[in-house]
């Protein structure tokens, strides 16, 4: 089958993020849930924290990061603050945080959201939603989409934020 | 920004914290000795061997991990961060012999920065258990055990 262009284009600069999200965050991560990567991302619609519906498919056109948190995990708490500045910095470039708890309890998470002042919107997660992406089991899990709703990278752990704001920063170069 | 919060970790256990070499605090799990970790291959290689001794596997994490995926064999306590979770490890072990090989584990997050191990160990250690050993998931579960392809079963 012959190729156009702008899809080896496509096709290496998928492998090239993919290539670039092993080497910041470990291949091991990366390759957990590889079945996710440059697949859709599984879709959504839950109730936010506010009584709003939030559905995944809304935000097509937008670079998505969904990040898997709870309050009992310290390092969750060190990226949020850093997720909301993202969040003022790249919004109008097309950015749009989503945090997903996996507290049991939502008393606990409004709780924070507004020491933290987040300023994203937040749902309350299930095992059902996280087997969707491929299982939450330990804590901090982000995984960043692009604007046509493909998953292009996943951090699992306790990360650099600078190795995801590389990433970022590509993906909302991308049209 | 992370890396400048890390902990660092120093002789006889000690923590790097305000500008001092410190005894971690019994909430950390850094405050479990070495000598009672046991490593993520070593309880696998216990549990697919035939005839060795298993021990009582108690998660002392948090219930919707515990579903998506856990050790076979293991009963989910509940966290040990919490006094309800700490509670049922309490009732869980009261009528075990102190004698009983228990293993204890977590995973939800680094170990340095999980807030159930260390008051879990300490309770039991308190409750006179002289065979507990503190399953050490350094990353997390998913890291530390799944992706090593070791066992695990999913459920309530």
């Amino acid at each position: 089958m012959r190729r156009t262009g702008l899809e080896r284009g496509r096709i290496l600069f998928a492998g090239l993020l993919l290539a670039a999200c092993c080497a910041a965050c470990g291949a091991r991560s990366c390759f957990a849930a590889g079945s996710l990567l440059n697949k859709e991302a599984p879709e959504f619609v839950r109730k936010d924290l506010n009584g709003a519906t939030l559905n995944l498919a809304h935000y097509r056109g937008k670079v998505v990061l969904l990040n898997f948190w709870a309050t009992w995990c310290a390092p969750c708490q060190v990226e949020m603050p850093i997720f909301s500045a993202w969040q003022r910095r790249y919004g109008p470039q097309g950015l749009q945080v989503i945090g997903i708890s996996m507290n049991e309890e939502a008393a606990p998470v409004r709780r924070l959201s507004a020491r933290l002042k987040l300023n994203y919107p937040l749902v309350m997660g299930s095992v059902q939603l996280a087997e969707r992406y491929g299982g939450v089991l330990g804590l901090p899990l982000t995984y960043l989409i692009d604007r046509n709703g493909r998953v292009r990278a996943r951090f699992q752990g306790q990360t650099d934020p600078i190795a995801i704001e590389k990433q970022l920063r590509l993906l909302l170069s991308q049209p | 920004m992370i890396a400048a919060l890390a902990i660092l970790l120093g002789p006889q256990g000690k923590v790097w914290a305000a500008g001092q070499w410190a005894s971690p605090s019994p909430e950390s799990a850094l405050s479990i000795p070495k000598a009672q970790l046991m490593q993520p291959e070593e309880l696998n290689h216990l549990l697919i061997t035939r005839g060795a001794q298993k021990p009582l596997l108690l998660d002392v994490g948090f219930r919707m991990l515990f579903d998506e995926s856990h050790i076979p064999g293991s009963e989910f306590v509940g966290p040990a961060a919490r006094s309800d979770g700490l509670s049922a490890l309490r009732d869980r072990v009261q009528p075990l012999k102190r004698s009983t090989f228990i293993v204890i584990y977590c995973g939800c997050c680094p170990w340095s920065h999980c807030p159930n191990m260390g008051p879990a160990y300490h309770l039991l250690q308190s409750m006179g258990f002289t065979h507990v050993k503190a399953l050490y998931l350094p990353e997390n579960f998913e890291v530390d055990w799944i992706d090593k392809g070791y066992l695990t079963e999913r459920g309530q």
